[in-house]
Parts: structure tokens; C-alpha cells; sequence
């Protein structure tokens, strides 16, 4: 799960990581009110959405409104709201549809003297998790890891233990970091680092981290990924969630618990297990289509979830056949048959429908298919069953 | 000859009272392995499936010499079922639950990489030595005793390779489900290890897919010190980046762990990839026609 920026400020602050003050606005009223609450001559608006590359970015349309702007006053920073609020936020990382900017940051702006990078994620061949720091701040990380990978200091940590003392250490002599900015730095890094276990993130990434004249070491972005599969032990943190920020047709299999992610073709993929789901993305590319989903039923699945399942593929007006792939283990091929069967009756199949079904109840689940009047394309194996749905739409 | 499991094997289930839990140990039963007991705190003297149910790992061990375990205890509390099955001196847990989370998992990864137990999983469906023993959720018959050595980080896209093994009369040694999830208790190379030194594997078939960089470390270790012929699979060749595809590992970030570096690696070391998952089956002929 994703937060804002904001919101991932309000939790550094509550876990001691040094940030700036800000305050969150969502019409340029509310934005002119904070640029004078607080009080500084300079401050910095930032739209907020769940992508990276804000300050490069520029609104559709208006190629001269940036993500994120530097304004000296309260009219300037009402003005930027403006160009912000409701508009469609267009950066590297959001693709060309863009996100809309339903609210903004303003932040106190600071005297930057240094710009580093600091990111923690799990480091999975270690089975740790790893603090990255580099001195690159402010430019894409996976671009100074490409070029030059020596510039990424990394120091892994025990979970139950934080960050060592002397880790900090020989990150901060390699930083060319010292005096008051050295212990600025100790108690943001050990804060940062007990955050992320005490949290369960998933990844925590600042770019920029700064310095300022001061010898501050502060937070200046903050993009944190938290781990789904810890949310239950964290109810506060799943209030953060923004549901305006993800694919509805996603949110939607995810509240019946299915895995699904929207993809860019026209055949729609059922298919039982994340593995198989991939392979059947990839063997219809493979015989030349495209899918317009992944979509796990996951072992179990009963026949409410996989008639959903259907409901949320057809409703995708991009989806111009479906290709049904599967291989029964827990889940039985009989069940799979009644869902297509009810989703038939209940939605109505517009356009053809491959179906691939093995394992067990195999027999039972083909028979019931071919007693039904549901009009459907047989497939006796994975590759027949890509090259069928592939003919079927051409 | 097998690796990790066989006739032999006496097997619990940790959450044996849940529904998948019963279930399966009924699975496991009728499949011909030695299920001799179970445990779920708090409910010690119930008998589940005519097994006797067990408050603690200990208790269970000493009381029906298990030596192995299958764990279908909820995300929250699976780490804890681990931790007390490698306390208990189990040698082979195989950790069905999905869901748990990932720093759970590297505490858990740590106390069994220092122990004599082996974790499979968690996140998989089990493993199983075809006619004598299986561990898990996988559908017992489309399995055929036979020659080859199967591994996956997938479930279902395992049931695939299986049969398409069976299929062509191949049949299978050992098939273990490695798991998706982003910290697992066994790898690809722990494997090879076995399955180079078991005289009933010819040939071995990996299979893997997107995020992390296990397949490209299994390459390596395969071009250094395998001798047998090796096949593999890698899922998730169209899988945008960015995006978990269901496995909570399976995942392109920051543009590494896609599947052509992977491929790439893996044909580097003399191993036969499958261009589609239907040719899984074939490309395992392929690398035993072809040697190392």
C-alpha cells in the first residue's frame, strides 16, 4: 500500500525523522491560508499524488504548471493551487494518462547545502533489509545505479537490532559528512531505519534528503510503500489508504479477494494461480494478442468469486474476447464450469469465450460446460487456447 | 531414491483443525503419506481425520516421532508455527500459508538457515515424491514416479510442468514448490544440490518468474557445478513493471528482475528455456537429448 507525501510526513514526524513543517490544502484558499500560517518567506507547493517525478511533471495542457513549485508568497502559492487543484498531473511515473491532483503540500522552504538520496527495501538475496544511500539527491536512483553503482553506499540491518552505530559511522566518513550534521545524521538514520521495521514497510525512499545551512539532515520527499501483507497488525495505517489513487477495477477483485491488474490489449485472462496467470499473458503475446489483464482466482476460489471475476473482466470495454485457463488443484473444474454457466445468465457473454479447463473434476466440469447453452470455444491445451482466442478477435 | 521426502516421512499439520487444514491432511492420507498427528494450541485431544491432535510441536514430535510437517496456521501467527516446528527439531516444514509478512520472514529465514531443518515456502503448495509422499495442496494425480527433478516458485504454473512431464512418460523424482513470496526458506540452489546428487534425477526443470534475482544466481551456480540437464521456465515475460503480479515477489522494480535478464542468464549456462509455458515438457526432453 502507497500513502502520500504528507501523510508519510505526519508519520516521520510521529517517528522522530526530521521534516519541515507543512500543511496539506485542497482548494487555493486553503493554500494561501498556509503559506502565511507558516510564516516563512519562501515555501514550496507540491501536488500529491502517488507518483514519482512530480517536479519534472507538468499539468496536461499546461506544459508551464509544474508538480511541484516555489512560491514567495501567499498569492503565488494560491496561484499554484490553482494551476494544481483538479487538474490532470502528467510525470514519468504515472504514464500519459496522468493523475488528478486532489490536493497539495506547502512546505516551509529551507537552505539546501547538500542534496543526497536515501532509500531502505528488503535486500531478498540477503533476506535483510538494506539502507542505500548516495550522493546523488534529487536524480533518479535506478539511473545512478545503472551508471555508476559505486556511488549507492549500502549497509544491511537486523530487523530486531536497527541500524549499528558504527554502520552510520563509516556511512557518514564516506559522505564526507561531520560535526553537527554527523549527529544529525546518526539520529536520522537509526530514526528512519526503526520507522521502516516498526511500520513493516515495504520500502522507504527519500530523494531528496537534505542538508541544510543549519546542519540539519531532513526529509524533503518521502515515498513509502508499506507490506500488504502486515496491514493487519497496523489499523491506523490502513486509514492512509486512497482509494482516488488506485485502478478501480483492482480495488474492486481485491475486495473479493482476487488478484487483478488492468493491462493495455483486448483479451481478458481468468486464470487460477499467479504463476499460470503470467505464463497465460505471455503465451497469448506469444501467438500474437494481448491480454488486457492479469487475473489470479487464487487456489480456492468459490463460484461468487469467480462470477465476479467475469462481472469485472466484461465490464472493461477493451476486453474483446476472454481466454479461461484452468488447471484445477484446490479449485475444481466443476466449480469454475458454474461460474461461467451463472455469469453467462447473469451478465451475458458479448464476445467469445475460450475456455481451457484441466485438472480435477476436469470431466465433470467439460461435460457440464457442453450440457449448458453457453456458447463456448473448447480448448484441449495452453497453446490451442492462445491461438484460438488470438483468431477469435482477428 | 527422492530428495526431502519419501515412504519413510511422517508427517503433522500445524492448523489441522481449520478447514484447509482437514482438508488436506485427508488429501495427504489418501494420497498414501504417513500422516500421524496434528496441532492447534488450545485444542490437544480432539482427533481430527482419526488423527490426534497435538497442543504443541513438541508434545506431537514425541509422541508420533514425526519428522516433517505441513503448516496451514493464518498469516498473523505462521512465523510463530515455524519457529516452534525447528524448535521441535522437525527436518521438513513446508509452509502452505500465504500471506505472511515479510519481516516476519527474515527472522524466520535466520533461525532456520542456523538450524538442521529445511523450510519450503511459505507461500507454495507443498512438495511431493510421486507414490510415496506429498506434502501440500497439489493435486496428487497428475503426478507419475519417474526421472525428473521439478522446482517452481509457482503453484498452478507447477501442476503445468507436471503434467506435461507426465504426459510424455517423463515422470517426476521430487517436485518442490519453492513459494512467491520475497523471502523463502529454500531455493533453486539449495535444490540443485539435492537433486544433482539423487540417482533417480536425470534431469531437472526450474521454474521460475519476474522480481528478485534468484533464477540469475541458480544460472550461475548450474554453469559452476551441475552436471545434469537442466530446463527452465520463467513466468511474466509481458508483466509490466511496477506492478505485483498476485505473488507478493513477483514484482519488476526499478527495472531490475524482469524476465529477459533472466532468460538471458539462464541460456548463458547451458540451460534449455521454454519459450511458452506449453513447451515446458519439451525443453525438458530437449536438454536431456542435448547433455551438459
Amino acid at each position: 500500500m502507497k500513502i502520500h507525501e504528507f501523510q508519510a510526513k505526519q508519520l516521520f514526524r510521529q517517528a522522530g525523522v526530521p521534516v519541515l513543517e507543512g500543511i496539506v490544502a485542497k482548494t487555493p484558499a486553503e493554500a494561501h491560508a498556509a503559506f502565511e500560517k507558516l510564516g516563512s518567506s519562501v515555501a514550496v507547493v507540491k501536488a500529491q499524488i502517488h507518483a514519482g517525478g512530480r517536479g519534472k511533471g507538468h499539468i496536461a495542457d499546461n506544459p508551464q504548471q509544474k508538480g511541484v513549485e516555489l512560491v514567495r508568497s501567499a498569492q503565488e502559492a494560491q496561484a499554484v493551487a490553482e494551476g494544481l487543484l483538479g487538474k490532470t498531473l502528467i510525470t514519468i511515473q504515472t504514464g500519459p494518462e496522468g493523475r488528478r491532483v486532489n490536493q497539495i503540500f506547502v512546505e516551509q522552504g529551507c537552505e539546501i547545502v547538500r542534496e543526497l538520496y536515501m532509500g531502505i527495501v528488503l535486500d531478498r538475496a540477503a533476506a535483510r533489509p538494506v539502507l542505500m544511500v548516495s550522493s546523488e539527491g534529487g536524480v533518479e536512483i535506478e539511473e545512478v545505479a545503472e551508471k555508476n553503482p559505486e556511488l549507492i553506499l549500502k549497509e544491511h540491518f537486523d530487523p530486531a537490532v536497527g541500524i549499528d552505530a558504527f554502520q552510520i559511522r563509516k556511512l557518514c566518513k564516506k559522505l564526507d559528512i561531520s560535526g553537527p550534521a554527523a549527529k544529525s545524521a546518526g539520529q536520522f538514520i537509526s530514526a528512519l531505519c526503526r520507522f521502516y521495521v516498526d511500520k513493516d514497510c515495504a520500502m522507504a525512499e527519500i530523494n531528496p534528503l537534505v542538508i541544510d545551512s543549519q546542519g540539519r539532515m531532513l526529509a524533503l520527499d518521502a515515498k513509502i510503500t508499506f507490506d500488504d501483507n502486515a496491514l493487519f497488525r497496523h489499523p491506523e495505517l490502513k486509514e492512509l489508504r486512497d482509494l482516488n489513487e488506485e485502478d478501480p477495477a483492482e480495488v474492486r477483485a481485491a475486495d473479493s479477494g482476487l488478484s487483478y491488474v488492468t493491462l493495455e490489449g483486448n483479451i481478458g485472462c481468468l486464470v487460477n494461480g499467479a504463476g499460470l496467470a503470467m505464463s497465460t499473458m505471455d503465451i497469448i503475446k506469444y501467438h500474437g494478442g494481448e491480454p488486457s489483464n492479469f487475473l489470479d482466482v487464487g487456489g480456492g476460489a468459490n463460484t461468487q468469486q469467480v462470477t465476479e471475476a467475469f462481472r469485472i473482466l466484461l465490464s472493461d470495454p477493451n476486453c474483446k474476447a476472454v481466454l479461461v485457463n484452468i488447471f484445477g488443484g484446490i479449485a475444481r473444474c466443476t466449480t469454475i464450469a458454474t461460474a461461467i454457466i451463472d455469469a453467462s445468465k447473469e451478465v451475458g457473454f458479448n464476445v467469445p469465450l475460450v475456455v481451457r479447463l484441466e485438472g480435477t473434476e476436469v470431466q465433470e466440469g467439460r461435460q457440464m460446460l457442453a450440457d449448458s447453452d453457453v456458447e463456448i470455444i473448447t480448448a484441449t491445451d495452453l497453446t490451442d487456447a492462445a491461438k484460438k482466442v488470438v483468431a477469435a478477435i482477428a | 531414491m527422492s530428495i526431502l521426502v519419501n515412504k519413510q516421512t511422517r508427517v503433522l499439520c500445524q492448523g489441522i483443525t481449520g478447514s484447509a487444514g482437514a482438508f488436506h491432511t485427508r488429501g495427504c492420507k489418501e494420497y498414501g503419506t504417513q500422516m500421524v498427528g496434528g496441532v492447534t494450541p488450545g485444542k490437544g485431544g480432539q482427533m481430527v481425520e482419526d488423527l490426534p491432535v497435538f497442543d504443541t510441536v513438541e508434545e506431537a514430535v514425541q509422541a508420533t516421532q514425526a519428522n516433517a510437517t505441513m503448516i496451514f496456521v493464518p498469516p498473523p501467527f505462521a512465523a510463530d508455527a515455524i519457529l516452534e516446528a525447528i524448535d521441535a527439531g522437525i527436518e521438513i516444514i513446508a509452509a502452505i500459508t500465504e500471506g505472511v509478512p515479510v519481516l516476519d520472514m527474515v527472522r524466520v529465514y535466520e533461525k532456520v538457515r542456523a538450524s538442521n531443518s529445511v523450510l519450503i515456502g511459505p507461500n507454495c503448495p507443498g512438495l511431493i515424491t510421486p507414490g510415496e509422499c506429498k506434502i501440500g495442496i497439489m493435486p496428487g494425480y497428475i503426478h507419475q514416479p519417474g526421472k525428473v527433478g521439478v522446482m517452481s516458485r509457482s503453484g498452478t504454473l507447477t501442476y503445468e510442468a507436471v503434467w506435461q512431464t507426465s504426459n510424455l512418460g517423463l515422470g517426476q523424482s521430487t517436485c518442490v514448490g519453492l513459494g512467491g513470496d520475497p523471502i523463502v526458506g529454500t531455493n533453486y540452489i539449495d535444490l540443485f544440490k539435492r537433486f544433482e546428487s539423487d540417482p533417480q534425477t536425470e534431469a531437472i526443470l526450474m521454474i521460475g518468474e519476474i522480481g528478485g534475482s534468484a533464477e540469475e544466481e541458480a544460472a550461475a551456480y548450474v554453469k559452476a557445478s551441475v552436471t545434469k540437464p537442466v530446463a527452465a521456465f520463467i513466468a511474466g515475460r509481458t508483466a509490466p513493471p511496477g506492478k505485483r503480479m498476485g505473488h507478493a515477489g513477483a514484482i519488476i522494480s526499478g527495472g531490475k528482475g524482469t524476465a529477459s535478464e533472466k532468460v538471458a542468464a539462464l541460456e548463458d549456462a547451458g540451460i534449455v528455456v521454454a519459450p511458452t509455458p506449453a513447451d515446458m515438457g519439451t525443453a525438458v526432453q530437449e536438454a536431456i537429448a542435448r547433455g551438459r
